[in-house]
């Protein structure tokens, strides 16, 4: 360990984690290497794929152009952290398995992590809106139709609206 | 592809970011968004020695009314904020209306507006933005705070006045006149991507509806914001129509701009745009000035 190396402590999927990194770090490249959370995809690793879409303090970022020292005392959310698991999915994996938005899946950890957000700010988007929401997100299997029912139906079962009142 | 090795400090005040740019004497980056620097960075084009990370330093993050003068804003304010903020819609809605078309949400949640002012992208929007709003931007050192004015600020690709120890640390924009209106608008292949052209234009009309003075300048069209001065005189003193409108933008488009070509566009194509875009940005934005004028 060179004199180099920063002590960070963060809170990763809501547990407290202490770690000493290079500066040189990325955060993808902490959250996969020394942590163990390889769901988040390193594409391109210059911002432009969105493969490795994490929540930085309830925002989604590229986690590839960040260093991990700059989450000393912030939090992150992974894909990992948004279920509890196979047997208890979020309502937007189930969309996306139910509508088939995933061929290879590469891609589907940052579409998740862009829109688990977006839904919470856009309860009740259009067509049209789910394509600007997520073109910072590429995939190169389904041709983004499946995905953009997925996030319809995701959006739907998220907040179906309230019964007419009255008779 | 990772960055070389570099020693990094995230310092608690402005005074000790300063300070270590200083000592570094030109081997240093400052760290804002890291949008366009750790990208860089992560290909090897630029290996700091030591990168000073702004995003402890409190104070340099905010939209300040400046009663009758316009709007302060902190040069570590995100572009997310910018889009979103009431004020900005308001007092600058020139700068609202480009801020959605830079890059998508996740970037603009960390890109900062001196960060991007900074790297001096001649195809990127705030840029653009702050040559036709006559932005002024503080920089600072620890010899002191200088204003430079946008104009002056900008000096050729990915070239600005910062000297290496310096700090963009504000960006005032000036209140606009009554009767004036504002445009922005760009022509990218997908959304986000980097526009093969683009053009902000204000618009001031006179009492009588005519054209007072105008200001067209052009993203991508050259090595930094180019400031279509001889189009926008073409408008001055005139009743803006289509035909006044598709004069000025041709001439822009073929006398004053310098479009660079790249894959996906030839710098013929590019003129192409710049004539439509502007062409279509003048009017609206004259529009707006009439619709600003009572």
């Amino acid at each position: 360990m060179s004199a180099n190396h920063r002590d960070i402590h963060l809170t990763v999927n809501g547990t407290s984690r202490q770690s000493r990194v290079e500066p040189r770090l990325l955060l993808s490249d902490y959250l996969r290497h020394d942590l163990g959370l390889t769901g988040t995809h390193v594409g391109c690793e210059h911002g432009v794929c969105g493969a490795c879409t994490v929540l930085f303090d309830g925002q989604p970022v590229r986690s590839c152009l960040m260093f991990a020292v700059q989450a000393d005392g912030h939090e992150v959310l992974t894909v990992e952290g948004i279920s509890a698991g196979p047997e208890n999915m979020h309502p937007l994996q189930e969309a996306f398995w139910t509508k088939h938005a995933l061929q290879c899946g590469f891609c589907t950890p940052g579409f998740l992590m862009t829109l688990l957000p977006y839904l919470e700010a856009h309860p009740h988007p259009t067509a049209l809106e789910v394509r600007e929401a997520i073109s910072g997100n590429l995939c190169r299997c389904t041709g983004y139709q499946h995905i953009v029912e997925a996030v319809l139906l995701a959006a739907d079962r998220l907040h179906q609206p309230p019964p007419p009142s009255g008779g | 592809m990772k960055p070389p090795p570099f020693e990094y400090i995230a310092p608690d005040t402005q005074a000790e970011a300063l300070e270590a740019a200083r000592q570094a004497g030109g081997d240093a980056k400052f760290l804002a968004g890291g949008q366009s620097l750790v990208p860089a960075m992560n290909f090897r084009i630029t290996q700091p020695a030591l990168l000073i990370d702004l995003n402890r330093v409190p104070g340099l993050d905010y939209i300040r009314r400046d009663e009758g003068a316009g709007v302060h804003f902190g040069a570590m304010t995100r572009q997310r904020r910018l889009e979103l903020d009431p004020i900005v819609a308001a007092e600058a809605p020139l700068l609202a209306e480009a801020v959605p078309f830079i890059a998508h949400p996740q970037i603009r949640n960390r890109g900062t507006l001196g960060g991007s002012l900074a790297h001096a992208d001649p195809a990127s929007e705030l840029p653009v933005i702050a040559v036709a709003l006559d932005a002024q931007l503080r920089v600072a050192s620890t010899e002191g705070d200088r204003w430079v004015p946008a104009k002056d600020f900008f000096q050729g690709m990915f070239t600005t006045a910062l000297a290496p120890e310096e700090l963009l640390t504000e960006v005032a924009l000036p209140s606009l006149p009554k009767r004036t209106g504002s445009a922005f608008m760009e022509f990218s292949r997908r959304r986000g991507d980097y526009a093969l052209m683009g053009v902000a234009v204000l618009v001031r009309l006179d009492e009588a509806g005519a054209c007072d003075e105008a200001r067209l300048v052009f993203l991508n069209a050259g090595d930094g914001p180019v400031d279509a001065s001889q189009a926008a005189s073409m408008l001055s003193g005139r009743r803006i129509d289509t035909s006044t409108a598709e004069a000025a933008a041709a001439h822009a488009a073929e006398k004053e701009i310098e479009p660079l070509g790249n894959l996906h566009a030839s710098p013929s194509y590019q003129r192409h745009l710049a004539k439509v875009l502007g062409r279509r940005a003048i009017l609206v934005a004259a529009q707006r000035a009439a619709a600003a004028g009572h």
